[in-house]
């Protein structure tokens, strides 16, 4: 018997468009910014893909003032049927240059391309299209009469999903009559400032949405302006933290969607088999740089063997390498820093005891990856437990019974997502109603839809992104 | 009763009714919603250049090349005969089907065209494709493949017993067909079909694929193909899981073959991907893993070509019989 192996089927980085510089986007055209440039790597390769210029603390001011105004003047006077148009002329852009924007995503992010093909591009899009259908139906949306926007937002995300994570702080801005102004990450800086010109291809009046490339002092001098009405983060509870004590005393309002340990519960009537594509889902998707990741597995000690041997052998069909190549499963670590993190709490798990399985996949020389890895006899003692790992590595932990399982999982500062895994409809109904966690899901895991609300609980953040809950965050009810 | 190599826990799980049924019914659920989105997953898997003609050649070793009409003459298993040894006449060098499968009343017309070939002749059996007959007339039919020379036999099981709970029903008569292949001389290998079409829920989908692995057979087949949905992909992950799980307990290899509704290349290719990834590498193989089809062959032939000459030939060039 000849072994298999699939020819590399690496998408065309030509189709990214990738340009020798990208500009900051102030008040609808590109600009040149104030600060200094920065390189935008490929973490797959190491290699420097473009120079992106950012913006400086005065830039932030023009952008602030280029937001409001474009507020005073056109978006919030503009009727709600009008500004759906926009956002359904943005929705459609995204879908016809969706090729593009996934490569360059890939490229940038280090994410497989089947993921930002078949889901961060297609659900950016379906955030636009689903909040374009509020934007007339505010006054019918349950607040009471005539809500009001509350005027310049100013918003700034992660690296883990760059484009996504704008669509889902774009879209209700605007969808409610609200103006932006978005820092993208430093790692991640370029499917937003293609968004920039899909603003400009939809005739979006200017100032309506500004881009500001930067590190993270671009992003505390947003959020420290006087001129911005609403801040909206998600990243790291350390930052969320910062931001809360900076905007505190001030009439700003807050949303803040950051860290997660999730607890994926395994009980031993679950579908064992998908229970196991659910672990796999829930930890080793983008690398498991997911906020709601199911980074703790909760088995039930009756089947945690069988689970794990099905486990240890599925994860070793994961595919890790080029993240162009239409067949891998593991892209790249966004970052240098990040990886290094990844392998710190790593060696932390084996000097305090885990043990550590790690798929036999093989790992290229250069770039950023971390071989899909679990850590079975882990205790609610070990850092691996408790701290945020934001990698492809998961923990796993078991329980006797029920409420052995709802104990550990609420045993940790954050509450983000859980994920339950049982045949039995009571158990499921029992357990979502005694777990802390925003977002539980029952037989699946990392499902997001525009429509459902998304947020935390705890040191995971307040607010909730996407449904008719999520519009509240943006207006003044 | 109980093949005495298994584990315990097998070999207890046959001992009577009451312990099959338990057995049967003590199997992990299969969510539905879950099974199908990785199925849909492995779907989106890029096959391209040596992999891809790699895979094709494999999946047209893989053929049970079928005809089971009632129009079905000496003269078209001929034919069928002939297409299975030479599939693409200008080319040689193409791999040969793994069988032909036929009614039992024909299977001696393809032994006395593919004797020497190394071309199983497999036939349907057991009042296919109802299975709705007596055991005496099931063995009877059995009785003919075999001493027809029928090299594998493709039984049906009772689904009507299966939906009625009524497992032990089917397992004996699995376990009866199973003895009938071995006749003086010739001993058939067994395909037991499930016909998943019929059995509607993908729980009782890997009861059947236990029970028939409990009672012996050699291969788990997804249908008849006379029954709508024939093979899907999901289904056949189902199964797939289920003689790995087989082989993770016991040590033994046993095929699966998923028959009706796949028609080309692209199809095909997606299901070598699931037998790769679920069951494992070990499972490509004819001897593990087979496609019950019969337009299937001219799809793999036309994008044989189209892979070695680097053009598309069009289905002129391929026999029709």
């Amino acid at each position: 018997m000849s072994m298999w192996e699939y020819a590399p089927a690496p998408e065309s980085r030509e189709i990214a468009r990738l340009k020798e510089s990208y500009r900051p986007f102030i008040g609808g055209e590109f600009v040149d910014g104030g600060g200094e440039p920065l390189k935008s790597i490929n973490p797959a390769t190491e290699e420097v893909l473009t120079e992106v210029g950012t913006a400086s603390s005065s830039d932030v001011d023009v952008a602030v003032k280029a937001a409001r105004k474009a507020y005073d003047k056109t978006w919030r006077k503009m009727p709600g049927a009008e500004r759906a148009k926009y956002l359904f002329r943005i929705a459609r852009l995204i879908q016809e240059r969706s090729r593009e924007l996934a490569v360059l995503e890939t490229l940038d992010n280090g994410k497989p391309i089947k993921e930002s093909r078949d889901s961060d591009v297609p659900t950016a899009a379906a955030h636009f299209f689903y909040h374009a259908g509020w934007a007339d139906k505010l006054d019918y949306a349950g607040y009471g009469p005539d809500p009001q926007p509350l005027g310049v937002a100013g918003q700034i995300i992660p690296w883990n999903f760059p484009l996504l994570m704008l669509a889902w702080k774009i879209a209700p801005a605007l969808a409610t009559g609200n103006t932006v102004v978005l820092k993208p990450a430093e790692t991640t800086p370029l499917t937003a400032l293609v968004f920039a010109e899909i603003c400009q291809q939809a005739d979006l009046p200017p100032g309506v949405v500004n881009i500001l490339p930067g590190a993270g002092d671009i992003g505390s001098e947003l959020v420290e302006h006087a001129g911005v009405d609403k801040i909206a983060f998600t990243g790291s509870t350390e930052v969320g933290k910062l931001i809360q004590r900076s905007v505190a005393g001030t009439s700003k309002r807050l949303t803040l969607e950051l860290g997660g340990k999730a607890a994926n519960i395994v009980f031993d009537d679950a579908p064992l088999d998908q229970a196991v594509e659910g672990i796999v889902n829930g930890i080793f998707y983008n690398q498991g740089h997911v906020c709601c990741a199911g980074s703790r597995l909760l088995a039930q000690e009756s089947v945690v063997d069988e689970l794990l041997e099905k486990l240890r052998y599925r994860v070793s069909t994961l595919r890790l390498g080029d993240p162009l190549d239409k067949n891998t499963d593991i892209g790249a670590v966004n970052s240098a820093e990040q990886l290094a993190k990844i392998r710190e709490l790593a060696e932390s798990g084996d000097a305090e005891g885990a043990q550590r399985w790690t798929s036999p996949c093989p790992v290229p020389e250069r770039g950023f990856f971390f071989a899909p890895t679990v850590f079975s006899d882990v205790e609610q003692s070990m850092r691996i437990a408790r701290e945020e790992i934001f990698g492809p590595v998961l923990s796993v932990l078991t329980f006797r019974t029920p409420d052995e399982a709802i104990a550990k999982a609420n045993n940790t500062p954050y509450g983000l997502s859980a994920g339950i895994w049982t045949e039995k409809g009571s158990r499921i109904l029992w357990a979502a109603n005694q777990l802390r966690a925003g977002v539980v899901w029952a037989n699946t895991f990392n499902r997001f839809d525009p429509t459902a609300p998304f947020g935390g609980y705890q040191e995971s953040g307040f607010g909730r992104e996407g449904g008719r809950t999520g519009l509240e965050a943006y207006l003044d009810v | 009763m109980a093949t005495p190599t298994l584990p315990a826990e097998l070999s207890d799980a046959t001992r009577d009714e009451t312990s099959l049924r338990r057995f049967l019914h003590g199997l992990p659920g299969v969510d539905q919603v879950g099974v199908e989105q990785r199925a849909a997953g492995l779907g989106t898997r890029s096959i391209k250049k040596g992999s891809k003609l790699w895979a094709i050649d494999t999946a047209i070793s893989m053929v049970d090349l079928t005809t089971l009409e009632g129009a079905d003459t000496h003269g078209k298993v001929r034919a069928l005969a002939a297409k299975a040894r030479r599939p693409d006449p200008d080319r040689p060098d193409t791999p040969r089907v793994a069988a032909v499968c036929v009614y039992p009343d024909l299977v001696s017309t393809a032994v006395g065209a593919l004797t020497g070939t190394g071309i199983g002749v497999a036939s349907v059996a057991t009042a296919f494709p109802s299975g709705r007959s007596s055991r005496e007339v099931k063995l009877t039919d059995v009785a003919l493949a075999v001493n027809s020379g029928a090299s594998e036999v493709d039984m049906v099981i009772d689904r009507g017993a299966f939906l009625e709970g009524r497992y032990g029903q089917v397992f004996d008569e699995i376990q009866a067909v199973k003895e009938a292949c071995a006749a003086a001389g010739n001993t058939a290998h067994l395909k037991v079909i499930l016909e998943t079409g019929e059995l509607a829920t993908y729980d009782n989908v890997r009861r059947a694929s236990w029970l028939a692995l409990l009672a012996g057979g050699d291969f788990i087949k997804t249908s008849t193909g006379k029954v709508s949905p024939a093979a899907t992909l999901p289904v056949t992950h189902v199964m797939l899981q289920a003689v790995r799980d087989w082989y993770v307990s016991t040590g033994e290899l046993r095929g699966v073959k998923p028959a009706g509704g796949i028609r080309n290349t692209k199809d095909a290719i997606r299901y070598l991907v699931a037998v790769h990834e679920v069951a494992g590498p070990e499972w490509l193989t004819p001897s593990l893993f087979r496609f019950g089809a019969s337009s299937l062959l001219n799809d793999l032939l036309l994008q044989r070509r189209t892979q070695l000459d680097g053009h598309y030939s069009g289905p002129k060039y391929v026999t029709v019989d």
